[in-house]
């Protein structure tokens, strides 16, 4: 939505008044405060963006607004909608607004729907709850709500189950169910956080048509600064249950007052910029909502914080036009036109406490990296290969396993061509078979999960594989690990093809070669100590006396000592990725593997850990293969970039030219479909919209895989066509090491 | 690069010195002893077994010893807890027989648990052909009538060799528990933590060991707890029929047997060796249960 209409929007609903209206809402469980006095409001046709990291309470609020918390939760205050209260309402007043009046959308649909009852039937349902129709009518309108959020052919889908829809096609019944009956507000909860960045695209275009159809106030409850940019109109951060921050999303955005909002919009990796910038983490971790600071619970975070900041907590108060902020120093900050990572320089520095003169360097840009560079120039095998030796005593290698890279590669910044190959995988395949039967099992098809991918990966240099969910890159990643003989093709790490290895080989590889999942949690033994979890690998490979190296990992990673005897569930997330990379870094390896380290993380955390693998790269001279889906946080983290659709790289190459004229349909879509965090930028830019879902890896699309999505495709005719369908695209280089799988490559910019 | 400078660590370790990082059996311990429950189940089956082993000390009478003078006689004060019909006094011969019933119980619970644990896990584990083959076993174990074996078998468990029985009794008792660790295996094997530890190349069965064990500890637990039961009883009912363990040996199954008989009018050929056999159920159920809850280390900060 541009300026304009937003004004218009503005003015129109000033003149009708707010239809929902929430002050002073608080929210507890069992004596903890979850939702601290927060108050919001919103217009007819307006867009107000709730943004938060989790335990903020953004979910809390939303569901005490419906009135769909449990008996035990208590909630005060005043929601008024349409000047009616709400709250203490009697269950059935609330039956009858709810779904009519006021809809609500939830993050996961599969959930939210009963997976018993065909879509069309509970799109119907929603419709004679409130309507007086007959069944036959109601079952027309769920058809004609399915073919307005887009589903193709609706009448026959409407009598599909729940199941038998993707994570896209059950949001958008989700959303034709909330609008079915017209409402007035319709809550999003999370409404896109569980699907691929191209369907959230697609998703956040019905919203955006939703909304234009019914005029409904829209209250979108993300964590997503991306989406708020692009869709909201107002935004309210919160903070610990309260809000930090509120106003026009340019104003926040833009000329932000409360140094929580700063840090987090620093701490996102941006789309639009390249690595070289540094993430600006927030020092520590949310507070926890049984164990509020008596001040400003931003507080202890907060680097601008003044003695004054712990006696009381700040109330909101105006700093501009519809432009509210609770700090203390929000006027300040206004005027002196501080910039971001001026104010945030000062946790950056003390992110990592415990090891002084390396971790000053770690991370900050300018002067402290390019010291960093020229120490690091003595090259990182060299001292692979003397560690080993130290630490291992007697422990006999085999020599050509950890043989460091020739004297001449042992620069990280040495060009690309003279460094060593640390992992080179060729026409890698990998099809599961499809079994049916339980008495008589027989293979029914084969699921080609990888089919034939191809890179390389140099000594210090870090390759981000990225790709929707279902594109097969864990699946490659589990093939690489395995380090054993893949069903086609070769995967050869440090030199060594892994189909020849003995057990004692592979063995000598692994420890050079290590991994980090995506889920810090459930990859760390819940039943070890951290010193249990972070000495693994030592005894595994027959170190003995393992007190001080692990104690010297943990603050490698910027953790105490002390931590060792705790549990991994003791820690935050964040924390918990550490202990995992403190894991992975035990054996000094040379390669890292990284499973979507930092997708389950809140934004603040990430940029933390994202740092700090940057950093250690950078200091011991590691070679990362980082797998993720955000595009933004490859951009940040990576060298090259390998874009895979349906088991078959794209589109490869180094970063700046992938990101900045990507030549693959596919890789356009996708980075026009992630959100950036700047309200002007997102807004003005156009997005390549992808029609349908991922086909099923079971059954690719012949020829190129992609075109049953393509755009381009779509736009060819005749023998141009007829080529898409019938030829498969090999990688055809597009300039220097860049290749794209089209036929028809044309580089074009969309970030 | 690889190793940071050397005074950098040098303070680390210093102030870090006396951070002493407890093994797991020093915090499973701790926690154990830290809750009341735990205690308690500790003290009674401690207890039970000072009684057992060194009660009959205290007595006068020994378990082979008839006094002519007192058949089935009530408690008195010089029969403590009267005698039987053959003037054979209580006390001893239930003393005798707790004995043998909790060393019998305990040795075939952790025996067939542990069995349990490990043919399950290897078989989770490893599936293929060692899947293949334990579950072939644990089959056929099923199919075998595990009472009438045992009851056959009853001639070789005379003189002294209780061991043999506890081995058999152990071995009919495993396999339902086997398929269900295994079962629950192939899904622990899925955790990104085992995963974790096969890719930093821990060899296979410490990770067994290691990580899939320990997190089936609750299950294991509790099946070893209803196994002490299981296995006293089936020690009872064997008696009952003459089978289990062979005189001169007596275990309180053989007691509670006999004495029911008697237990309408002359209740304490009954009641003690039953009572014994209650608060033994009961305090390995307090261990039991104390043991899971400190295992778990979610429970660690509620307890």
């Amino acid at each position: 939505m541009s300026g304009p209409v937003l004004e218009a929007c503005e003015t129109e609903a000033g003149a009708t008044g707010p239809v929902l209206d929430v002050r002073d809402l608080e929210v507890s469980f069992g004596g903890v405060r979850a939702v601290r006095g927060l108050g919001y409001h919103v217009q007819a046709g307006e867009v107000l963006g709730i943004v938060g990291e989790s335990g903020a309470g953004k979910s809390a609020a939303s569901l005490a607004v419906m009135g769909l918390l449990p008996r035990h939760a208590k909630v005060s205050g005043s929601v008024l909608l349409h000047g009616r209260q709400l709250l203490g309402a009697p269950e059935k007043e609330l039956a009858a607004f709810r779904g009519r009046t006021i809809s609500m959308v939830f993050q996961d649909p599969l959930s939210a729907m009963t997976p018993v009852y065909r879509v069309g039937d509970q799109i119907a349902e929603a419709v004679r709850v409130h309507q007086r129709v007959d069944r036959r009518r109601a079952v027309e309108r769920a058809v004609e709500l399915l073919d307005l959020v887009g589903i193709p052919n609706p009448s026959q889908r409407a009598r599909a189950f729940p199941h038998e829809f993707s994570g896209g096609m059950r949001q958008r019944a989700m959303i034709a169910m909330a609008i079915a009956n017209d409402p007035d507000v319709i809550i999003c909860d999370e409404p896109t956080t569980a699907l691929d960045v191209t369907i959230q695209a697609q998703v956040l275009e019905v919203l955006k048509k939703a909304q234009r159809e019914t005029g409904a106030a829209i209250v979108l409850i993300t964590h997503d600064l991306g989406v708020v940019a692009g869709f909201a109109d107002r935004v309210l951060v919160m903070y610990a249950g309260r809000e930090a921050e509120s106003g026009s999303v340019r104003d926040v955005y833009r000329h932000s007052r409360m140094p929580y909002t700063i840090g987090l919009l620093g701490s996102v990796p941006r789309l639009d910029m390249g690595r070289r910038l540094p993430l600006t983490p927030i020092e520590g971790a949310p507070p926890r909502p049984s164990r509020l600071p008596p001040g400003c619970p931003f507080e202890p975070r907060c680097p601008m914080a003044v003695p004054a900041c712990s006696l009381s907590e700040p109330p909101a108060v105006e700093v501009g036009p519809g432009h509210r902020a609770a700090c203390l120093r929000a006027r300040e900050i206004g005027q002196a036109g501080v910039t971001m990572p001026g104010i945030l320089a000062k946790p950056e520095a003390r992110a990592v406490p415990p090891a002084g003169p390396v971790e000053s360097g770690a991370g900050t840009a300018g002067p402290g990296a390019v010291a960093e560079r020229e120490t690091g120039t003595d090259g990182p095998g060299a001292v692979v290969e003397r560690e080993t030796g130290t630490a291992v005593p007697g422990g006999p290698v085999p020599a050509e396993a950890v043989a460091g890279p020739g004297a001449a590669a042992r620069s990280p910044e040495s060009p690309r061509e003279s460094r060593a190959v640390v992992l080179e995988v060729s026409d890698l395949v990998k099809h599961h078979p499809l079994m049916k039967g339980a008495v008589f099992r027989r293979r029914v098809g084969t699921v080609r999960a990888v089919d034939g991918i191809g890179f390389d990966l140099r000594e210090g240099e870090t390759l981000g594989l990225v790709g929707e969910s279902g594109c097969g890159k864990t699946t490659a990643l589990m093939e690489i690990l395995e380090l054993g003989r893949p069903e086609r093709g070769r995967v050869a790490v440090f030199g060594r093809d892994t189909a020849t290895l003995s057990p004692r080989e592979r063995l000598a590889v692994r420890r050079h070669l290590q991994v980090v999942f995506q889920d810090p949690l459930a990859s760390l033994d819940p039943r070890m100590t951290v010193h249990d979890i972070v000495a693994e690998p030592l005894l595994a490979h027959g170190h003995r006396d393992m007190g001080a190296r692990v104690r010297r990992l943990l603050a490698l990673v910027g953790l105490d000592a002390a931590d060792a005897a705790r549990y991994p569930q003791d820690f935050s997330g964040g924390q918990r990725q550490r202990v995992a990379i403190a894991r992975a870094l035990a054996l000094e390896p040379r390669l890292l593997v990284l499973d979507e380290p930092v997708s389950a993380l809140d934004v603040s955390i990430q940029a933390g850990v994202l740092n700090l693998l940057e950093d250690l790269r950078r200091r011991l001279g590691l070679s990362y293969l980082f797998v993720a889906h955000d595009l933004a946080v490859v951009r940040h983290i990576a060298d090259r970039v390998a874009v895979m659709y349906l088991g078959r790289i794209a589109e490869i190459g180094q970063v700046e030219q992938v990101y900045a004229s990507p030549a693959h349909p596919y890789t356009q879509a996708l980075l026009s479909a992630v959100p950036i965090p700047d309200p002007d930028k997102e807004r003005a830019r156009r997005r390549i919209l992808l029609e349908g879902d991922l086909p099923s890896p079971a059954n690719p699309p012949s020829g190129c895989r992609f075109r049953t999505r393509c755009p381009k495709f779509a736009a060819l005719t005749g023998a141009l066509r007829a080529r898409c369908a019938e030829e498969e695209p090999e990688i055809r280089p597009m300039g220097g090491d860049h290749g794209a799988a089209c036929h028809y490559a044309e580089k074009l910019g969309v970030v | 690069m690889m190793t940071l400078p050397e005074e950098e660590f040098a303070e680390v370790q210093a102030e870090a010195e006396h951070v002493r990082v407890p093994s797991r059996a020093r915090t499973v311990a701790g926690r154990f002893f830290r809750t009341r429950q735990g205690r308690l189940g500790f003290a009674l089956l401690a207890s039970l077994f000072l009684l057992a082993f060194l009660g009959p000390l205290a007595s006068p009478w020994a378990v082979t010893d008839m006094d002519f003078s007192a058949f089935m006689q009530p408690p008195s004060a010089g029969h403590w807890f009267g005698t039987l019909q053959t003037g054979t006094d209580v006390y001893a011969v239930t003393l005798r027989g707790a004995q043998k019933s909790l060393l019998v119980g305990l040795l075939v619970a952790v025996l067939s648990t542990g069995v349990a644990a490990v043919a399950g896990s290897f078989a989770g584990y490893f599936l293929g052909w060692t899947d293949r083959t334990i579950m072939w076993v644990a089959d056929l174990l099923l199919v075998l009538p595990a009472f009438l074996i045992l009851a056959i078998m009853s001639p070789l468990f005379t003189s002294g060799r209780w061991l043999l029985f506890v081995v058999m009794l152990a071995l009919f008792l495993w396999m339902v528990t086997s398929k269900i660790v295994r079962g629950m295996t192939r899904s622990i094997k899925e955790r990104e933590y085992i995963k974790a530890a096969r890719f930093m190349g821990v060899p296979s069965w410490i990770i067994i060991f290691r990580h899939v064990i320990p997190n089936l500890a609750s299950l294991l637990i509790v099946d070893a707890t209803l196994n002490v039961s299981a296995a006293i009883l089936t020690e009872t009912s064997l008696s009952y029929f003459g089978f289990g363990i062979q005189p001169p040996d007596v275990s309180l199954g053989g007691l509670i047997a006999d004495g029911s008989k008697t237990a309408l009018y002359a209740p304490w050929t009954f009641w003690f060796a039953a009572g014994g056999l209650i608060i033994t159920v009961l305090s390995v159920n307090l261990v039991g249960d104390s043991l899971r809850d400190a295992f778990d280390p979610g429970a660690g900060g509620r307890a």
